[in-house]
C-alpha cells in the first residue's frame, strides 16, 4: 500500500497529509511534483489543500492544467482511489473529475472552525470503517467551499448515494446552522460514479490526534487502508 | 544648499542631518546617494530616537545563540539541535492608508524576516488597536486589515494562533497592526543576513521591482500625517502565492551549502537589504541597478534603489554556485537574477551600466545619527496618576449583574472567535491550544515539547503610567505563558508610540522601555528582536504608548500543557498571588473607561509578588495538580471566572468570599500577579502547601458546578446568558 501526495506550487497541506499516514498511520507516502505524468507504483493518490497558483482565478482553475493531471485521470479511470480534500476538491471539480462546483463562502468569508460530519454513504472505500453512524469531528479551513451544482446533478448525486459526507450537528442531525458555508444540501464531500474517487471541503490530515483535538480522520484513512 | 526642504521632508531627513551627510562625505551628496541615506537614517530603519533608549532591554540569556542586531532576530536554543527564531513588526501606517493590503504586506514582510534565516515559519500572531466600530471608518480599517490578515496568511499555510485586539478612541486615525512570526530550524541550517568573501554574487529573487512602496521607510514609517496628502502609492501590493514559493525555494536552499548569507527586502528595498547584510559582513557591495528586473519601464536608480516592492530576496551566492542556486529557483519557477558583487573596499557602489551613481562607505549609511533628550514628567501625566478613588462611587451590589453582562459584552473582552475563525489556525497539524485561550501551544513534532506564545501590551495602563505599563506588558504576557504550562523563554517588542521629537512622546518612550527592561531583567527575559513604530500621529493627535510584547515559552512535555477552562464538575476554584481587596486596583481598568467614562488612576503590580506567582503556577502544572489556569486581566477576577465557564461551557459556585473594600475593586478591579486555578478536591491541600512555600496566597473561590454562573449574592445567572454577551459583543457590531 502506497500513498502518493501531489504538490501544485501553493500547495501546503501536503506536509500535513504526509505527517499523518507517514507518522501516525505508519504508511509509505511519496511526494509527487505537479509536472510528474506517471503515477503507477500508487494505490491513493492524495490532492492536498492550499492555494494552488494563489487561487488567483479560481480555486483549482490553473493547476487542473498540470502535467500530472492527466495522469490523474489515466490512474482514477483504471479505478484507483483519489482523495481531494479541500483545494484538491476543488482541482477535482474544475478538471471534470467530479461534478460541481465549490463557490465562495455564502458570508463571504474564510472559515476555519470544526465541523461535524454525517457519513450518508458507509459502503465507499473511504468510509467503509464509519460503520458506527456517529458524526466525524473535522476541521474545516476555506473561504471557497460551498457546494453548488444544478438541480439534475444534485438529484444524481442524491439518487445514487454519491453524497459521502453532510455537515451536521455534534449529534449527527443536519440542520441549516450546521452547514458553515452555504453549501447546497449541507454538501461537505461527493464521490464519483465508480466511487473511487472522493473530493471533501474538510481536513481528515488535522484530525488524526487526540492531542489536536480528534482522531476521526483515520476513520478515512483506515477505511482506505483496509480496502487495498 | 543645492538641497530643496520639500525634498529633504520628502526623505524625512533634517537640514542638520544633511549638513552631517556633506561633512562625512567631504561633498553633496548625489540625488541616489541622499535617497539611500534618507531611507537608513530613518527611525523606521536606524532607530535615530530609539537607540539610546533600547540598550536598557537585555538581550542575553544561556539560550540566546544570537543576539538581536547581528541579525534579523535573536535565536534561542530549545534543546534537540533546535531553534526557534521570532520577530514582531509594525505596519500601522500602510494599514491606515490601505488596511487591506497593509496588513497584508505586514504579514508578508515578517514571514520574510523568518524564512531568510533559514526557519519554517510555524506560527504567526498579530496585535491589533482601532478605534470604535461604532464609527463606519474604523468598520471599514478592521475589515480591511483582518481581511488582509487572512487573505495573505491563509494563503501560506503558517497557522495564524491568535493574538489582541483593542478599540479605543486615540486609535482611530492610528490604527496599529502589528504582526509577529515565529519559525524554527535545526541550528546547523541557519542562515545568516550577512554578504561576505569578495568575489561573492549578489543575487535577487522573487518579484520584479515596480515603482511601489518608494519612501515606505522614510515617509510613512518615519513621519506623521499632518495633512491629507494621497499616500496611497506608498503601500505595496502583496502577491502571497509568490511569497510561498520563496519560502519553500529558500528553505531548500537553507540546507545546501551554496550561499554566503541571505537577506529578504523589506522597508528601504534593495538599500537596506544590501547596506545592512554588507555591513554585517564587514565588506562592500557593487550592484548594477540595469540588472534589476523591472515591473515597469523608465524607472531611475533611485526608484530602483528605494523600491519597496514586495516578496524579494537578496541571496548571497558563493562564487562558482550560481548555476545550481538558480536552477532551484527555477524549479520554483522563480525568478532570479545577478544583480552585483561583493567587494573588498567596503563601499557600497551603485551603478547604473558604467556609471557610478552612489558610492559611500557602508558604515557611513549604517551609522544613523543617535539622539537623547532629557525630559520631566509631563504635568498632564501626574494628574492622570492622582486618583482619588473616594470620589467615584463603588459598585452597589444590585448593579454587579448588569455590569458584568456590560463588561462581558465590551469589545475589548468579548470573545475574539468572529475573527480568528477568519485565520487558518491549524494548519501544520502542530496547534494544540487554538486561540481563544491565555496562550497558543504548538508543539515540536519529533519531540515531547512544546512551544507556547502570546501577545500583551495595554496602552491605557501605559497613557497613565508609562513604567508601570511597560512592566505589565511583560509580566503579563510571562504570565499567560505560565497559565499554559511554558517556562518563558523570550521577548520580542513592537514599540508603538507618537512623535519622539516631542518631549511627552519621548518621556512615555523612556519610561516605558525603562519598565520593560526592569520586568525582563527580574523575570530573566532576553529580547531578541523588535521594531519600533513611532510617529503613530494624525494632525497631531498622538497615540496611547503601546509596546506590544510577544513572548514565547517552553513547556517540557505537551502532555502537561494547561488551558484557561475549567475541567471537570467539583473541582475546587482558587486565586493565586494577589487576593481580592485591593481598593486603589480600579486604577486605569476597563471597569473604570467603561462605567464611568475615566481612565486615570495607577495599575497595580507588586514585581516580587508576580514572580514568586509565577514559579508556583508553573511548578503546580509540572506536578499535575492543575485542571486550568486563566490569568486575570482586562476586567479583573469577574469576568476571569466567567471566561473559564465560557471556555469549556461548565458553570461556577461562588462560596461567600471575604470582601472588605470596594465591591468593584474586588470583582472588576485589574490588580496584576493573579491567576484563577481549578484543582481536584483530593489536590487541595497539596496546591495549599505549594501556595505556602512560594509565599503566595491561594484563597478558595469556589467550586465548578453545573451550569449557571453564581458569585454569592451578586449574581446569579444561566451560563447562556452571559455567553451570549461575551459571545456576541464584538460580532454584533461588525
Amino acid at each position: 500500500m502506497k500513498f502518493g501526495i501531489i504538490i501544485f506550487p501553493g500547495t501546503w497541506s501536503d506536509r500535513d497529509c504526509y505527517y499523518s499516514l507517514n507518522n501516525i498511520l505508519k504508511q509509505k507516502v511519496d511526494y509527487i511534483w505537479h509536472k510528474e505524468t506517471d503515477l503507477s507504483g500508487y494505490d491513493c493518490v492524495i490532492l492536498p489543500g492550499g492555494f494552488s497558483y494563489g487561487d488567483y482565478l479560481r480555486p483549482g482553475a490553473i493547476a487542473r492544467f498540470s502535467p500530472v493531471m492527466t495522469a490523474l485521470e489515466g490512474f482514477a479511470s483504471r479505478g484507483k482511489l483519489t482523495i481531494g480534500i479541500c483545494n484538491g476538491f476543488q482541482i477535482l471539480c474544475e478538471s471534470g473529475l467530479l461534478p460541481g462546483v465549490l463557490l465562495r463562502n455564502i458570508h463571504l468569508e474564510y472559515r476555519c472552525q470544526w465541523a461535524y460530519l454525517k457519513v450518508e454513504n458507509k459502503s465507499t472505500a473511504f468510509t467503509s470503517n464509519c460503520q458506527n453512524g456517529r458524526a466525524l469531528k473535522i476541521p474545516i479551513s476555506h473561504y471557497e467551499g460551498r457546494y453548488y451544482a444544478d438541480d439534475a446533478t444534485l438529484a444524481q448525486l442524491e439518487n445514487y448515494n454519491r453524497v459521502v459526507f453532510r455537515y451536521a450537528t455534534p449529534e449527527g442531525q443536519v440542520t441549516e446552522a450546521s452547514n458553515p458555508n452555504g453549501s447546497l444540501h449541507n454538501i461537505a464531500g461527493i464521490i464519483n460514479k465508480k466511487g473511487n474517487v472522493l473530493g471533501m471541503m474538510p481536513h481528515p490530515e488535522r484530525s488524526c490526534e487526540a492531542l489536536l483535538g480528534s482522531t476521526d480522520g483515520n476513520l478515512i484513512w483506515e477505511s482506505i487502508i483496509a480496502g487495498i | 544648499m543645492p538641497v530643496s526642504k520639500e525634498a529633504l521632508d520628502e526623505i524625512a531627513l533634517s537640514q542638520q542631518e544633511y549638513q552631517l551627510i556633506v561633512e562625512k562625505l567631504g561633498r553633496e551628496p548625489t540625488e541616489v546617494e541622499l535617497g539611500m541615506f534618507g531611507a537608513l537614517w530613518s527611525e523606521h530603519c536606524g532607530y535615530k530616537h530609539s537607540k539610546a533608549l533600547l540598550k536598557q532591554l537585555p538581550s542575553t540569556s544561556k539560550r540566546v545563540l544570537v543576539k538581536p542586531g547581528e541579525e534579523n532576530a535573536g535565536v534561542i536554543d530549545i534543546g534537540d539541535g533546535l531553534v526557534i527564531i521570532m520577530k514582531i513588526e509594525s505596519h500601522n501606517h500602510p494599514s491606515y492608508i490601505e488596511p487591506y493590503q497593509g496588513a497584508a504586506t505586514g504579514v508578508g514582510g515578517i514571514v520574510r524576516d523568518i524564512f531568510t534565516m533559514g526557519a519554517r515559519p510555524i506560527a504567526l500572531m498579530n496585535s491589533l488597536r482601532f478605534g470604535p466600530l461604532t464609527d463606519a471608518h474604523n468598520r471599514y480599517l478592521f475589515g480591511g486589515v483582518v481581511g488582509g490578515i487572512a487573505g495573505y496568511g491563509n494563503c501560506l499555510g503558517i497557522p495564524d494562533v491568535g493574538g489582541e485586539i483593542y478599540f479605543t478612541d486615540c486609535y482611530s486615525d492610528n490604527p496599529l497592526v502589528n504582526a509577529l512570526c515565529l519559525g524554527i530550524a535545526e541550528a546547523r541550517h541557519l542562515v545568516r543576513a550577512r554578504a561576505y568573501g569578495e568575489g561573492n554574487l549578489l543575487m535577487l529573487v522573487g518579484a520584479d521591482t515596480g515603482r511601489d512602496g518608494i519612501h515606505g521607510a522614510s515617509g510613512l514609517a518615519s513621519r506623521t500625517f499632518e495633512d491629507e496628502r494621497e499616500l496611497r502609492s506608498t503601500v505595496q501590493v502583496g502577491n502571497p502565492f509568490l511569497e510561498k514559493l520563496l519560502i519553500e525555494a529558500c528553505l531548500e536552499l537553507s540546507k545546501t551549502d551554496w550561499i554566503a548569507g541571505m537577506q529578504d527586502l523589506g522597508a528601504a528595498g534593495l538599500t537596506s537589504s544590501a547596506v545592512e547584510s554588507a555591513s554585517r559582513g564587514g565588506c562592500g557591495i557593487e550592484i548594477d541597478v540595469l540588472k534589476v528586473p523591472r515591473r515597469e519601464k523608465g524607472m531611475t536608480p533611485y526608484e530602483v534603489m528605494l523600491s519597496e516592492s514586495q516578496e524579494r530576496m537578496l541571496v548571497v551566492v558563493k562564487k562558482g554556485y550560481e548555476h545550481k542556486v538558480k536552477a532551484l529557483f527555477d524549479r520554483w519557477e522563480l525568478r532570479s537574477d545577478i544583480i552585483g558583487f561583493v567587494n573588498g573596499n567596503n563601499l557600497a557602489r551603485i551603478k547604473e551600466g558604467d556609471k557610478v551613481v552612489a558610492e559611500v562607505p557602508v558604515n557611513m549609511l549604517s551609522s544613523s545619527p543617535v539622539y537623547r533628550k532629557r525630559v520631566n514628567k509631563p504635568q498632564w501625566i501626574e494628574g492622570l496618576q492622582s486618583l482619588d478613588v473616594a470620589s467615584v462611587p463603588d459598585l452597589p451590589a444590585r448593579k454587579v449583574k448588569t455590569t458584568l453582562l456590560r463588561l462581558l459584552s465590551s469589545p475589548n473582552i468579548s470573545s475574539r472567535r468572529c475573527v480568528y475563525r477568519q485565520y487558518d489556525h491549524q494548519v501544520g497539524d502542530d496547534t494544540v491550544v487554538v486561540p481563544g485561550s491565555d496562550a497558543a501551544v504548538i508543539r515540536i513534532k519529533g519531540t515531547k515539547k512544546a512551544i507556547s506564545l502570546t501577545t500583551d501590551g495595554n496602552g491605557r495602563y501605559c497613557y497613565v503610567n508609562p513604567y508601570l505599563g511597560g512592566v505589565i506588558a511583560v509580566a503579563e504576557a510571562a504570565r499567560n505563558l505560565v497559565c499554559s504550562g511554558a517556562q518563558p523563554l523570550a521577548v520580542t517588542d513592537c514599540l508603538n508610540f507618537g512623535n519622539p521629537e516631542k518631549d511627552d512622546v519621548y518621556y512615555q518612550l523612556k519610561e516605558c522601555i525603562a519598565g520593560m527592561a526592569r520586568a525582563c531583567r527580574e523575570l530573566k527575559l532576553p529580547v531578541i528582536s523588535g521594531n519600533v513604530s513611532l510617529y503613530n500621529e494624525t494632525r497631531g493627535e498622538g497615540i496611547y504608548p503601546t509596546p506590544v510584547v510577544g513572548m514565547v515559552g517552553l513547556i517540557d512535555d505537551v502532555a502537561k500543557h494547561c488551558t484557561s477552562g475549567f475541567k471537570k464538575e467539583g473541582d475546587l476554584v482558587f486565586l493565586l498571588g494577589e487576593g481580592i481587596n485591593i481598593d486603589g486596583s480600579i486604577g486605569g481598568t476597563e471597569y473604570l473607561e467603561l462605567m464611568h467614562r475615566m481612565v486615570k488612576g495607577n495599575p497595580h503590580i507588586d514585581l516580587e509578588k508576580e514572580k514568586r506567582l509565577q514559579r508556583c503556577c508553573l511548578e503546580a502544572i509540572k506536578r499535575g495538580l492543575i485542571n486550568s489556569a486563566h490569568d486575570c486581566s482586562e476586567g479583573g477576577l469577574a469576568v476571569a471566572l466567567a471566561e473559564s465557564c465560557l471556555a469549556s461551557g461548565m458553570g461556577f459556585i461562588g462560596s461567600p468570599w471575604d470582601i472588605d473594600g470596594r465591591l468593584d475593586a474586588a470583582l472588576f478591579g485589574e490588580a496584576q500577579s493573579r491567576i484563577v486555578v481549578s484543582i481536584a478536591p483530593k489536590s487541595s491541600w497539596k496546591l495549599q502547601k505549594l501556595a505556602d512555600r512560594f509565599q503566595v496566597d491561594a484563597v478558595r473561590l469556589g467550586v465548578v458546578s453545573g451550569r449557571r454562573f453564581i458569585l454569592n449574592g451578586y449574581v446569579d445567572l444561566p451560563l447562556k446568558e452571559i455567553g451570549e454577551a461575551w459571545s456576541g459583543g464584538l460580532e454584533k457590531l461588525l
